[in-house]
Parts: C-alpha cells; structure tokens; sequence
C-alpha cells in the first residue's frame, strides 16, 4: 500500500498566492500547526480504522458531526475544484496550435487593426476573460450554460470517475502517476526557467525578506490557511486514507515526511514560479522601455537605434532642456516603468495564475512544448487533489452498510460524480467565474478552521488526550513525544483560534464583501458589491458545513434522552 | 533665364511639398530596428527607389498610367529617417487627392515593404492604416480534434473497467451456486473410494480430511 497521503491537493491553486519573503511564516507555519495536524488526523484514520464519519462517532457519538461537516466541505470542494481542471484541459487542448491562440488579439471587423478589448487588455487576458469564460459584466448577469467549457467539464468529470471507479485499489496506482509526474515537469521548467534572462530578478525578488510584510498579520494568516490546503486537513481525505493503514505503522514517521516532503515541493515549485516569473516582469519591462523610446524618438525625430535603455534618462532631461514646449506636450505618454512594480503585482486568485503563466510562456521558444506540459501538469496536480477529495466523499458512503447494500461502488461513485458534475455547470455560464470565486473563497476557508478545531478538541479534551496516547502506545508501540502533547493540547487551539478571530474581525471590518468583475469597455477589473442573494448563497455555504456538527450533537442528545425515557419511563 | 525656371520649379516644389500639406503624406522607417547589423544608410539613391515605388504604385490606378518619378516629391528628411511626400499631376501644379494615393499604397503594400526589406512596422505610413493579415484559420478547430480523441480514450476506458467489473462479481456470485448445482448432480453418481466421495475435490473451502480424529472424538465421554 502506497503512502496514500502524498496526494498532496490544491498545491497549483493556493500555491499562486505567494508573494516575496513568504519562506519564514512558511515553514513555522508548518513545523507548529502543519505537522502536529497531520500527525493527529493520520493517528485517528488509523486507530479507529473508518473513515471520517465513523472515526468521530467512534470518539464521541455527539460528534459524528463532524466527521459530516467533513463530508460537506469535501462535496462543496469537489465541485468546485474539478472547474481549475476544466480550465487546464481547455487551455491544454488549445496548446497544439501555432500560434498560440493567446499570443496575438484577433482582428476587428474590417481587418485594419485588433479587437478593441484585445487593445485595452492583453492578449492573454482577453483570451481568459473572453474566449475561455466569456464573462458577464457582473454577477448579475443571465445566460445559459456554454457548450465548450461544459464539454470540457464533463471530459473532467470522467477522467476523475475513470481514477477512482475502484475504490481504494485503483486509486493507489493513480496517486503514484500523479504526485511523480508533477516533479518530473517541474525539473524540466526549473532548468528552462533558470536559463531565462531575467529569471535571476525573480529569484532575488523571492528570497529578499521583506521586514514590513513579514509583521504584517496577512502573510501570517497565508501561510497558515496555504498549510491548512496543501495538506488537505479537515477534508476527511487523511483519515479514509490512513484508515486502510496497518495498526502498526509508524504514523508518525509518515506524518513527518509527508510535511517534509510537501513543503520541498512547495519550496521547489515557488522557486521555478518565481523564476518564471522574475522573465516575465523583466520582459515587461523591457517592453515598457522600448514603447517610450519608441514614443520619444518619433515625436523628436532622433535618428533610428539613438536612444537605447542606458542613455534613455540622459537624453530625456536634455530634450526636456532643448524642446521644453514639445516635451511637454509629450511628458504625459511616457509611462513610469519599473521593474520592481512588475515583480510586485500581487499573484492572487486562479485566473490570474492562467494569465501570468501563458503570458510568460508566450514569449519563449516552442512555446507550444512548454506550454502542454505545464497545463499537462496542473492537470496531474489537479486530478490528484480530485481523487483525494473523491476518496474522502467515497470511503464514508462505502463504509455505511445502509447505501452499500444496494449499490455497487461503481454506481456509488458515478453517482457522486453525476451530481458534482451537474451541479459544476453553473460554473460554465457567463457569470460562473464569479460563482466560482465565491465558492473558492468561502466554501472551505472558515468550515475546515473550524472543523480542525473541534477535531483537535475532540481529542485532547473529549477522548481524553491520556486515553489517546495509551491507544497509540499499544498500538505503534511507541510513546509520544511531548512536542506532540504540547502541540495538540495548547498551541495549535489556540493558532486556530485566532486565525478564526482574524478572519471574522477582517470581515467586520469591511463591511460588506466585494468582488472583481471584468470591464469588457476598460480591460481591467472594477471592484463591485456582492447582490444580496449572493451573500444568502456565501451565507448557505458556510452553514451547511459549519452548522452539522451542532446539529448532529443535539440530534444525538435528543435521541438518546429519548430512547433511555422509552427504557425507564419516569412514573 | 535658366535660373528662373530652377527658382521657379524649387518654389513650386516647396509650396507643393512640406509638413502638413494638402494631399501630403509622412513617411517613418526604422531601418536599425529591422535589419540590425545589416542597416542600409538612408541616401538620395534611397529616395529615388522609393519615389519610382510610389509612382509605381499610382501607374495601377486607373486614370494614372502616365505618373512619372519626377512627379512623385520628397521633403524634410529628417535622420529619423522620416520625410514627407506628394504626388502631382503631369502639369505639375496641384496635387492629387489622398484618397487616390492612400488606395494605391495600400494595394501595393506589400510590394513596397519587400523592396526595402521592411514590414508594415517598420515602414509606416502615417494615416494611412494597413490591412492586417487574418490568423489562418483551420476548418475544424484543433482543440476539437484533441477533446474528441481523449473523450474516446477516456469512455473506452471506464467502459472496459465498468464491464470487467460486473464479469468479476457474476463469477463470483456464480461460484457458491456452481457448487450447489454439483452436488445435486453428485446425488446420483457418487463415487466412493475408501468411505470419501471422490466430488469434494471441486469445492472451495477447503477439504476435511477424514482420516484424523475430531476434536469431541478424542475426548473420552463422561
């Protein structure tokens, strides 16, 4: 049996939210809440030996909750996650083209210049915003589902039933070809991203540290959120996997690696991003230059290849001096360029990791190579978060002899995946990217905080950590290290908390919440409010997770108090 | 006499061509930026070729066959290089509409860029737009092609694993039976070797040998 947990999810989404110097809140994220986490999910997975659902109930039957909250977000997860797949495969078939669809705006009607929004934006913007999602001005908009991303999504939908139609016995191999090949394809990108020029100002950006973000509570809050996903805690997924482990297996050992391992990976693909990166800005760069010497050497005649990037501010102040009317009239067309406000445009969100990307693979040679295997490989990355998710959905339902009994697990899970995928089309609709963002940003966020939350509690202070720690004992054979205790019982309640508190504080804060929708007239994004059917829908998405486990422990209370008043009727 | 008609041919010249002028068009070329290391350097010979392209171009209009060079003027070079020029008519007085000589340029665009190793970037007419050319573009969208061969992979796929999958559980819902069905047949042909049935051999579940004493056997009954 593989060491099932490596299948290591969400690493290409979250992962784009880095910015410099976010190697120190990184890794004391990790070594304080990431490893003791894991350690704790992997122990229970394999001392009760079910999953999530079972695991709880088996702890404290009022908590069975939890082990369905868990169930939720993985379900809510699912569906919206298999979308990013949706989006690489798009982007993936469109790659065998030259050229590349993204690299040049298409013609106006009458063939004498380019599409406007095309002009306004970018080129790779216009084809995310336009030709891949075909957005709406804003969420309020009305359309119907759009063929060519639905075909897609179904397309996904099936590759991730075809990985985990056999349950545990197939996915296994699955994990192996997805979480190897993703390094495979990163050695690769490092030493072509290394060998680009300007790579080098990327890598400096990345490992400068930057003192007054590091007190900035938000890299803090980053780190600890980007852990909490790229170790999928809280989904269930660990514990259905660690659930198959031998009682004897050194979890401990497993959950140090996995950590270990994650956060190389994590390390070693920042460094090939941020290289890529560091090419990109400088290429922007260089293009900014280029426009304003081309600018200035028409507007004053200066013979062709005069003005270069070294003479470019010497030769400014002069004709400022000689032509003080011209330059004048010129001044305001000459745009700032920085190579420090390129490296420093914030990477956030999924869209933008599609732009920044194809924009930098656009400029390379054979664009076409690198850029099927980087969407080859976000779509490994991809499906192997599908199947861990999908793991996590599927052990609970196989587990129940209620739905077992009737099904086949291959109908369980075609089932499961027919619904995600039907529910999943509103995201292929005009204002789905929108739907979408409020999906990503709230289905998981404030659920799993507080689904580790009650976890750790459960264990340390429901089960009883002393009881605990002799289960393990006899089990592994090995006492628990006082790190661990420490962690379980204090820090990591107490990180969880505030970070709890941080984030219901910002919303407060803020007031209402807001998104970015995409001007078509302008070509950039506007801020705009969420309508308030939106915010019921944000609402429904954190209770539904959130509230089963209150639910679940009342309904349990009240059952019980029941059924001993049917045994011992009061006279 | 001579020098009057030379004064009068430049003052007629410049009043026809300078900046801005009715009918004028302005001309940039970044010939550095196109060619590199392999940079002509822009001289009178220059002009000439391009005054002939031009006039070249006007003889395609109809109505204009007979443009001549000497009727197509260059003025203000600058070291850009970029200057500015006109067409005139044959008896040299006014010049000809820019709608005429903005349709010949940009019918002969390409011409004109070829014979100076140039692009529509390089060589630019101002106000004069130049027609793009439209990506190529394939019947079929290749993005089809490539979904519709994964789709196949993919369908056959779980269908092959759909399909063993169901074999796998009718064999084994079949075993227990095919044993049941062997005994009721056994029933009428039973052979016996030494007080065993010989048909156990085919059961699953292993085989109880009865040649060892049971476990009650070896206990002396009370």
């Amino acid at each position: 049996m593989p060491s099932p947990e490596i299948f290591g999810s969400k690493q290409g989404d979250r992962g784009m939210d880095m910015k410099g110097s976010f190697l120190v809140p990184y890794v004391i994220m990790l070594i304080v809440e990431g490893m003791p986490l894991l350690y704790l999910e992997l122990a229970v997975g394999q001392r009760m030996r079910q999953g999530s659902i079972g695991a709880w109930r088996t702890i404290s039957p009022y908590l069975s909750g939890v082990g369905i909250a868990s169930l939720v977000v993985s379900f809510l997860v699912s569906v919206y996650y298999n979308v990013i797949n949706t989006w690489s495969l798009w982007y993936l078939f469109h790659s065998f083209q030259d050229p590349l669809p993204w690299s040049v705006c298409p013609l106006n009607g009458n063939h004498t210049g380019y599409n406007e929004e095309c002009e306004k934006a970018s080129s790779t913007q216009y084809f995310w915003y336009r030709k891949t999602l075909n957005i709406s001005p804003s969420i309020q908009g009305d359309g119907g589902v759009q063929w060519e991303p639905a075909l897609c999504l179904t397309l996904a939908w099936l590759i991730v039933y075809l990985c985990i139609l056999r349950g545990t016995e197939s996915t296994g191999k699955v994990v192996y070809f997805t979480a190897s090949m993703p390094y495979f394809v990163l050695i690769i990108y490092l030493i072509r991203g290394l060998t680009l020029h300007g790579a080098t100002n990327g890598l400096v950006y990345m490992f400068t540290p930057k003192i007054e973000q590091l007190a900035n509570p938000k890299a803090w809050i980053n780190a600890a959120t980007q852990i909490f996903f790229s170790l999928g805690l809280g989904c269930g997924g660990l514990i259905a996997f660690a659930s198959y482990n031998e009682p004897s297996n050194n979890c401990q050992k497993h959950a140090i690696i996995v950590s270990i391992i994650n956060s190389t990976t994590a390390i070693f693909s920042s460094i090939v991003t941020f290289s890529i990166y560091g090419f990109k800005a400088t290429f922007n760069y260089e293009n900014c230059l280029n426009k304003v010497i081309l600018l200035l050497t028409n507007s004053f005649d200066l013979e062709d290849g005069f003005l270069t990037a070294n003479n470019l501010e010497e030769v400014k102040d002069y004709l400022a001096s000689t032509y003080p009317s011209k330059y004048s009239d010129v001044f305001p067309h000459i745009r700032n360029c920085s190579l420090e406000s390129e490296l420093n445009t914030a990477v956030q969100g999924t869209g933008l990791a599609f732009i920044v990307y194809t924009e930098a693979i656009k400029n390379m040679d054979v664009s076409q190579l690198w850029s099927v295997l980087y969407f080859f490989m976000l779509l490994t990355l991809g499906m192997g978060s599908m199947v861990g998710t999908g793991t996590a959905i599927l052990t609970p339902l196989t587990d129940s002899k209620v739905i077992s009994s009737y099904l086949p697990k291959e109908a369980i899970s075609g089932l499961v995946c027919l619904i995600s995928c039907a529910i999943g089309m509103v995201f292929t609709m005009e204002t789905g990217n929108y739907w979408f963002d409020i999906f990503n940003d709230y289905a998981a966020t404030l659920s799993l905080l507080l689904i580790v939350l009650v976890e750790i509690i459960a264990v340390c202070y429901v089960y009883g950590l002393k009881r605990f720690e002799s289960d393990l004992q006899a089990m592994t054979g090995r006492s628990l290290n006082w790190y661990w205790k420490a962690m379980w019982a204090f820090v990591s309640p107490v990180l969880i908390i505030s970070l709890f508190v941080f984030y219901l504080s910002d919303y407060i804060l803020t007031g209402t919440l807001q998104y970015q929708a995409w001007d078509a007239t302008q070509g950039h994004v506007v801020t705009k409010d969420y309508p308030t059917y939106a915010l019921a829908v944000i609402g429904i998405l954190v209770a539904s997770s959130t509230m089963c486990i209150p639910l679940v422990a009342v309904g349990t209370f009240v059952t019980r108090h029941f059924k001993s008043r049917a045994k011992f009727p009061m006279a | 006499m001579l020098w009057l008609l030379l004064f009068l041919v430049t003052a007629i010249h410049a009043e026809l061509c300078h900046p801005d002028a009715e009918n004028a068009f302005k001309v940039r070329l970044s010939i550095r930026t196109a060619l590199g290391d392999k940079a002509y350097v822009w001289d009178t010979d220059e002009e000439y070729l391009f005054r002939a392209m031009v006039a070249f171009s006007m003889r395609k209009v109809p109505n204009r066959e007979t443009t001549e060079i000497s009727h197509v003027l260059l003025c203000n070079v600058t070291q850009r290089v970029s200057f500015w020029f006109v067409v005139t008519d044959p008896s040299k007085n006014h010049t000809l509409p820019a709608a005429e000589v903005q349709s010949a340029i940009r019918m002969n665009r390409n011409r004109i860029n070829s014979a100076f190793f140039l692009d529509d970037h390089t060589l630019e007419f101002l106000k004069i737009p130049s027609t793009l050319a439209p990506p190529p573009d394939a019947s079929v969208p290749v993005w089809i092609i490539v979904f519709g061969v994964i789709f196949c992979i993919v369908v056959v796929a779980i269908a092959l694993l759909v399909l063993s999958g169901i074999r796998q559980r009718r064999r084994n819902n079949k075993g227990p039976l095919g044993v049941e069905d062997a005994e009721d047949k056994c029933e009428n042909i039973i052979t016996i070797e030494n007080g065993i049935p010989c048909d156990p051999l085919d059961t699953k579940g292993g085989l109880i040998n009865d040649g060892f004493l049971t476990e009650d056997e070896r206990l002396t009954p009370l």
